[in-house]
């Protein structure tokens, strides 16, 4: 098990336990804690609705194409932006702090 | 005005298998989707990616599957209303359903399926807190027409083949093209990113790289937008047009004001033949939601399979559904049988 903390939306800071042996990453972690996060395209990196910010200053996984792509369609990006679902959960991540990004209302 | 049997919201896989199962039972069908091709999310945002777990194929391209189900229920023909949104629902003094799109089509039936998915593909819209008031006034999501902007300042924003495709169209018959994108790299055709280097280095595109548009002004009509650039801070480029073009993305939209029962954006269904809370209206595929829901293809099929059983017994009230094999009777079209 990994501890992670999770800012929301409202600035509220969530407290997590993770296994690292369930293949889970972060958009699956944040829909089974109840956090706000859609993950609508299921984890292809395809609709950008578990974009995080990275506040801690882990090692994590490089970005593929794919999700840097994603990132140019999306919005409020800045330069510890990352598709929660490209983050598998792992035992270098203990201690990992995240805040949701805003979501898009229109 | 359309007449058919099972009015189906939604040309996704669900959408499209409906048609086959109700074929098998003589009922005819009609698709609204608000893409302007059959397919849904498998033709818009995945067609080359492959799928693994339909029965039967150990690996089928999104793309591919769509083909083979349009293949497969082209015997049942199938009505189409593509590029309008399904918009309000509404009972006819005969008790049928009446659909209307946000065109105006309308479209009756005594059942209506919703296969939905997540909802009708619609523009992404940058969170600038003035776009609203400028659209339609020089903000256009989508180009419909390129000759609106001959002669005129044009401002597009965004990094893939759309932005990139537009650009190097739009760039000799505008008087200014500025193209802004948030990082360098461009993830568009190769071919399409060397055209716009090149249109940039000649001059006839304004190549604004590690940047976006953070807020718009003007007053009866866009007049400049302001554009941030990463370590340079702010400047206003004076435009006619502002056109944002950062994909498509799903939304639930006016289904979810039809009076359905909706829970975490899903309709709320029965799992004996996946009608939702109005009898007569079903919901299916990733659109629905039930205990033990998995949004799967697969699921789906099953459900709409089920579901035409139901909605027959509502086409037909009183006559019995007799169940037939497929290896047994073949697929018998509407276009062999006497009419």
């Amino acid at each position: 098990m990994i501890h992670l903390t999770i800012i929301d939306r409202s600035g509220e800071e969530h407290e997590l336990e993770a296994p690292t042996d369930m293949n889970l990453n972060i958009m699956e972690l944040c829909k089974a804690a109840d956090l706000p996060v859609k993950g609508t395209c299921g984890g292809m990196a395809l609709c950008s609705t578990c974009h995080v910010y990275v506040l801690s200053a882990h090692q994590l996984p490089e970005m593929s194409e794919d999700e840097e792509d994603m990132l140019d369609q999306a919005f409020f990006v800045e330069s510890n932006s990352r598709l929660g679902c490209q983050i598998q959960l792992t035992e270098n991540l203990d201690g990992l702090k995240l805040q949701l990004a805003p979501e898009t209302v229109d | 005005m359309i007449q058919t049997d099972i009015l189906i919201i939604g040309a996704g896989p669900c959408g499209l298998f409906t048609v086959f199962e109700a074929g098998l039972l003589k009922l005819r069908c009609h698709l609204i989707d608000a893409l302007p091709q059959p397919g849904g999310q498998l033709t818009e945002i995945y067609p080359k990616k492959p799928i693994y777990d339909i029965p039967g194929y150990p690996s089928v391209l999104a793309g591919e599957l769509v083909d083979n189900l349009m293949k497969q229920i082209s015997p049942f023909e199938p009505g189409f209303t593509l590029g309008e949104r399904a918009e309000t629902i509404e009972k006819t003094p005969e008790g049928q359903f009446l659909v209307t799109t946000n065109r105006g089509t309308a479209h009756v039936a005594p059942v209506v399926a919703i296969a939905g998915g997540l909802g009708s593909f619609e523009p992404r819209k940058p969170p600038i807190p003035t776009i609203a008031d400028f659209e339609d006034k020089g903000v256009e999501y989508i180009i419909r027409d390129p000759e609106l902007y001959r002669n005129k300042r044009v401002v597009i924003a965004g990094g893939g083949d759309s932005a990139l495709d537009w650009a190097v169209y739009l760039a000799d018959m505008t008087t200014e093209l500025t193209l802004v994108h948030r990082r360098q790299e461009f993830r568009g055709a190769l071919d399409s990113v060397e055209k716009v280097h090149t249109l940039a280095e000649q001059g006839k595109i304004r190549l604004l790289t590690d940047a976006q548009v953070v807020d718009l002004s003007g007053d009866e009509a866009l007049r400049s937008v302001t554009i941030r650039h990463k370590t340079e801070g702010d400047q206003v480029v004076d435009t006619d047009h502002f056109v944002p073009l950062f994909g498509l993305t799903p939304k639930l939209g006016p289904i979810g004001n039809w009076g359905l029962e909706i829970e975490k954006n899903a309709i709320l269904v029965n799992t004996t033949d996946y009608m939702t809370n109005i009898p007569g209206i079903y919901a299916i595929g990733d659109v629905n939601t039930y205990s033990g829901k998995l949004k799967l293809i697969l699921c789906g099929f099953h459900e709409a399979t089920l579901m035409v059983q139901s909605a027959y017994k509502r086409v037909h009230p009183g006559k019995k559904v007799s169940f037939k094999y497929t290896t047994v009777t073949g697929v018998e079209g509407f276009q062999d049988q006497a009419v």
